[in-house]
């Protein structure tokens, strides 16, 4: 087909209007946060006494953290997909959620015993925590890579791992309200291994859906 | 023109391409072409690739402006959308064919738009990534393409509804920048 004929048809398609990127994006997430959290209803559930628990620092920190990763990388995440677009600021805010946690972790090592730190560190639901993130990560990492094939990422595998780490920092915020440890020294390892698991996983499935 | 007045302009056609209108988006194509072609023959001479391998690049890279407009911000300048998604598409077109990559940084701005004119291709040669189109979409495709239908000439002429025409010509040019991403040189 010659350039010219090619135009011409792309011309005629220009009214078949696309749907926005950010629109693509909303419409994908309600069925994936609809899944994570029907499965957060049907394994998990909240803590008892889940709006006293806010009041509670440490638990109110780790909820917050949870919320503002995901808020981050969403932001870096609708960056990513569209060409020319500056993502590096985006990228770099990212740095917030590890600073915060590490004065998070500070002021929890100086307010414990010393004896109990490995304690607070192990908790009680670690394997649980391990599952449970990425299980409720899922649906939200698929509604969000099916969304982004709308897009069109420079580079597929950080797109992927972007919108692999938003949909761990959704399963983990999900989550954080479900499980009674709320040091940040159990974030910090626990949380942190198992988002690092579906930003892999989303940097793999992104190679293979994101490419245009 | 100089190249900053030059992307305003595009951008401008382009506004008006996402309102319908047409014709400024046909022209907007018309005029990146020539651009894209002198880029494409510049990013792939040193790879030792004919002029018909720089067209390919070229449609290929039309048909991705056109499927992936919507990651363009209105707001955003379009030289940086479009350089990217130029040189994604050349990437991708030197690594499929297992080159070694060595690209041009250089300013789309200082590029002539005078890419020369479309190389001559055989005739068989014409309508090679058709082919492999369902035939429902190839007609269609064809139609306007080649025959220059309108979508209302192409819906009267197949006895369809405009809306089908559209959904097979749109259809039909996913394939198609499908079929280019995984054709095998």
């Amino acid at each position: 087909m010659k350039t010219d004929d090619l135009i011409r048809a792309l011309a005629a398609d220009c009214a078949t209007r696309p749907t926005s990127l950010r629109r693509a994006f909303a419409t994908a997430m309600i069925p994936g946060l609809a899944i994570a959290f029907g499965l957060y209803l049907a394994f998990l559930g909240p803590r008892p006494h889940l709006l006293w628990l806010l009041a509670e620092p440490r638990f109110a920190f780790k909820v917050c953290l949870s919320l503002l990763l995901a808020a981050l990388s969403a932001r870096l995440v609708m960056r990513l997909v569209k060409p020319g677009a500056e993502s590096r600021r985006a990228a770099l805010l990212l740095a917030i959620v590890p600073a915060l946690l590490a004065a998070g972790i500070a002021v929890e090592l100086l307010s414990v015993p010393i004896s109990l730190w490995s304690q607070k560190l192990i908790g009680t639901n670690a394997l649980h925590c391990l599952k449970s993130i990425p299980m409720l990560g899922l649906a939200p990492l698929a509604a969000i890579l099916f969304s982004l094939r709308q897009g069109a990422p420079e580079h597929p595998a950080i797109a992927g791992a972007a919108a692999g780490l938003l949909a761990g920092a959704i399963g983990a915020a999900l989550y954080a309200t479900h499980c009674p440890d709320d040091s940040p020294l159990f974030v910090a390892v626990w949380y942190t291994l198992a988002i690092t698991f579906i930003t892999a996983l989303g940097s793999i499935a992104g190679v293979r859906l994101l490419r245009w | 023109m100089r190249g900053e007045e030059q992307e305003k302009q595009w951008a401008l056609l382009m506004r008006a391409g996402n309102a319908g209108d047409g014709d400024s988006y046909r022209r907007l194509l018309l005029l990146l072409t020539p651009v894209l072609r002198a880029n494409a023959r510049r990013g792939l001479a040193p790879a030792g690739m004919a002029d018909t391998d720089a067209e390919d690049v070229v449609q290929e890279t039309l048909l991705a402006i056109h499927l992936k407009r919507q990651s363009w911000d209105e707001e955003a300048p379009f030289g940086p959308w479009l350089r990217a998604i130029a040189r994604h598409k050349m990437i991708d077109a030197l690594r499929r064919r297992g080159r070694r990559i060595t690209l041009p940084v250089d300013d789309f701005s200082e590029i002539l738009a005078d890419g020369g004119a479309e190389p001559d291709m055989l005739a068989a040669d014409v309508g090679r990534h058709l082919e492999f189109l369902p035939p429902g979409q190839r007609t269609i495709v064809q139609a306007i393409a080649i025959d220059g239908a309108s979508i209302a000439d192409a819906a009267a002429r197949f006895s369809m509804t405009t809306g089908a025409v559209r959904v097979a010509l749109h259809r039909g040019l996913s394939a198609l920048a499908r079929k280019f991403r995984t054709e095998e040189p």
